[in-house]
């Protein structure tokens, strides 16, 4: 807000007779305060990612359990809570301390409010380009799923959003789960002379053709700034191949180099990459390839307030990660010299949405998009008592409610529900809205499943999800949570080899047995034959069970016994 | 889609026609058809069959391939040797129930560098052996074969 826009609603605040002068004036200096960020350098680069189509300000509690193994362990990002801020030097109970962890939430959730909102990031994103000419925003992807609005509208309210909020460039995840059509719909008609969407490591099945610019080159106040795109590697795995069928992913480390090594030939002073890697599989590639000034990366969700500095071959990258959620702007810049950068800032940006008024622009265009779904949207379910969130390495109560729900209505005796790491967050006493559970499932592949598996093949499934997430080299991990288990107790050991660290699977006080047939629930699953199956939506069956329910009491979180993790700071006790 | 794939894919359609109506035969040497080392069902057997022995790690032996496999049923893996006199480049899977999944014997004017889509159905070191002036070496890389979903 500049202080024009303040004295105006200030204006209008004494003509409603709602004035309170003391208070309001606390909220303009607090706001001037916490977002001011003096312009420095020659190139500024703001980055969101991983919004998950969240167009209004929600609450987002951060993880209390975001475990880093191996070479990983208590290193950003592994770091929750007390280690969080004592890492990074936040002060407790701060706005900062509230945005970045899930230290006292309740309670800083009413104080601080919500986060986030496409129209408070857009006034954020104005201020800050105003004294930043030239400043280039790149989205690192995850920006067209995770709301009923963007299912039913297959992505196109966020579509708009993105081109009205000015990003320049994009790279890809879960946008490919409207299938590759729909995402060359987008490149060629809406984002064509608008937005560019970059990924090296995307090429066609049969040749390994480019099928999107591998990079592109902007020249930002004189300066060359290569903008190498990589999109999710696993997106064919850890989603439905036959969304991508004619194209193929991976990390391809060597294309990389060679990316980066053409744009330094093309002339490029400043080379980045947006990156939709994950963090950790950022962290070994800054450390692997040479000439990039810095990694923008996304995927793994991680609200990093300050950059980690990687050395390499070439000289040293920077990697960060702008958390979730549109919780947060990443605002890196840029000193230029002698062809090559001299110097930094960055600093990570929450979007308190009190902070920062709506931009009426974006404003209008959001009431318009949601407009013809208001009355769907706006259903109440039933009402929690509890906090409902879902990050964290192993589960969340809002998982817990859909495992709950998924075994009452299917009759099973054990639930799996996807590790996912997006999904708002509710606080104690506020309704559970159709469009508050499509937060948590609105994806094109919501079917729920119900089969019969034995014992060998959970503990199978268990394993392989796990290594996934704990595999001690990073190029083998896929950046999800670890699935969410119904009814099954069972205990992990992330530190121990692959195939080894389930342990002491229970069902009601007895051990699993590998030959006997269980009822297992679940849903999004990836092989195409599920799509003719018959299953039901997810949200379907979630809310059928909340309706009749009516209040949720704090689900009892069903959590392995962790082992070998003893004082790893990933984990708040 | 370029011009220049738009013509590619045009000759292969041709070629393929050309197959199909007979005036091209594929130049797979049949005679040779190494059925003892294709049957192998260990390592040492394996090697022992392509007269390998025990080779030699070599860093002129690169494996170009997916850390995780997109589909275990098709898993695009690149071999190049970069030894001079290159005659034969051989993929094999070590958890695969017969390992020699393709054996190529290359010609000396041919670059070292082939391609396969192999077939895995679990978690494997893939190993790349190579047959220089006589003389054997290899590298490995392991290749995850996973369940899928659940990511993001």
């Amino acid at each position: 807000m500049n202080r024009r826009e303040f004295l105006n609603v200030l204006a209008a605040a004494n003509a409603a007779g709602l004035l309170l002068p003391a208070s309001l004036a606390r909220a303009q200096t607090a706001a001037e305060s916490f977002y001011d960020a003096p312009a420095f350098g020659d190139v500024s680069l703001l980055h969101i990612t991983d919004c998950h189509a969240q167009l209004k300000p929600i609450h987002f509690r951060e993880p209390s359990v975001n475990l880093g193994i191996a070479g990983m362990a208590g290193r950003a990002p592994h770091l929750v809570g007390p280690s969080l801020l004592e890492h990074f030097r936040i002060a407790p109970g701060s706005r900062a301390a509230h945005a970045f962890t899930f230290l006292d939430f309740e309670r800083l959730a009413g104080l601080y409010g919500k986060v986030g909102g496409f129209a408070h990031l857009a006034t954020l994103v104005k201020r800050v380009r105003a004294n930043r000419p030239g400043a280039l925003l790149l989205d690192g992807g995850d920006t067209w799923q995770g709301s009923g609005t963007a299912l039913w509208t297959q992505g196109q309210d966020m579509v708009e959003a993105a081109k009205l909020l000015g990003v320049d460039v994009m790279t890809l995840h879960w946008e490919c789960t409207y299938g590759q059509d729909r995402v060359r719909e987008v490149a060629e008609k809406d984002f064509a002379g608008h937005i560019e969407i970059v990924a090296q490591n995307i090429k066609s099945a049969d040749f390994g053709d480019d099928v999107f610019k591998p990079y592109t080159m902007r020249a930002v106040n004189g300066v060359k700034v290569a903008v190498i795109g990589q999109a999710f590697p696993y997106t064919p795995i850890a989603n439905p191949r036959y969304m991508v069928a004619d194209w193929t992913f991976g990390i391809r480390e060597e294309d990389m180099q060679k990316t980066v090594d053409a744009a330094r030939a093309a002339g490029a002073a400043v080379v980045v990459v947006l990156s939709h890697n994950g963090m950790d599989v950022d962290l070994k590639m800054a450390s692997r390839v040479s000439g990039v000034d810095a990694i923008l990366g996304g995927h793994t969700h991680d609200g990093m307030p300050a950059p980690s500095v990687v050395a390499n071959p070439g000289g040293k990258t920077l990697v960060t990660n702008a958390g979730s959620n549109g919780k947060f702007l990443g605002v890196l810049d840029l000193a230029v010299s002698g062809g090559r950068v001299a110097d930094f800032r960055y600093r990570l940006m929450p979007v308190f949405a009190d902070l920062l008024p709506a931009d009426p622009e974006m404003d209008a265009l959001i009431t318009r998009v949601r407009a013809p779904y208001e009355a769907t949207l706006g259903e109440v379910l039933a009402v929690t008592d509890a906090t409902l969130y879902r990050r964290g390495n192993f589960n969340g109560s809002f998982d817990q409610v859909i495992l709950d729900a998924l075994m009452a209505e299917k009759d099973a005796e054990i639930a799996f529900s996807p590790g996912f790491r997006w999904g708002a967050s509710l606080l104690p006493g506020q309704p559970i809205t159709m469009e508050s559970l499509l937060d948590q499932t609105a994806i094109t592949y919501p079917y729920v499943t119900l089969s019969n598996l034995s014992g060998a093949q959970i503990k199978t499934v268990l394993e392989d999800v796990c290594d996934n997430l704990f595999n001690p080299d990073p190029y083998y991990q896929q950046g999800g949570d670890m699935v969410r288990v119904g009814g099954l107790s069972y205990a992990c050991d992330p530190t121990a080899a692959a195939g080894q660290r389930i342990q002491d699977m229970t069902l009601n006080g007895k051990p699993l047995e590998a030959s006997k047939t269980y009822k297992v629930a679940g849903w999004a699953p990836v092989a195409e034959e599920a799509k003719t199956a018959g299953g039901e939506p997810i949200w379907d069956l979630v809310a059928r069970n909340l309706r009749a329910r009516k209040i949720i009491a704090p689900p009892r979180l069903n959590l392995p016994t962790l082992k070998g993790v003893d004082g790893n700071p990933g984990l708040a006790v | 889609m370029t011009q220049r794939l738009m013509e590619r894919r045009q000759i292969l359609t041709f070629l393929g026609t050309l197959a199909a109506a007979g005036f091209v035969l594929p130049r797979m040497a049949f005679a040779n058809w190494d059925k003892v080392a294709f049957e192998a069902k260990t390592m040492d057997e394996a090697l022992k069959a392509l007269g390998a022995g025990t080779p030699a790690t070599s860093g002129d032996v690169q494996i170009v391939a997916s850390d995780i496999a997109e589909n275990g049923a098709v898993v695009p893996i690149q071999a190049i040797s970069k030894l001079p006199n290159t005659e034969r480049i051989a993929i094999l899977v070590d958890k695969n129930p017969s390992m020699l999944a393709a054996s190529f014997d290359l010609t000396p004017e041919t670059i070292p560098e082939v391609t396969a889509r192999i077939k895995m159905g679990q978690t494997s070191n893939v190993v790349v052996l190579v047959k220089a002036d006589g003389k054997f070496y290899a590298a490995s890389k392991e290749i995850k074969v996973t369940l899928g979903g659940c990511g993001g």
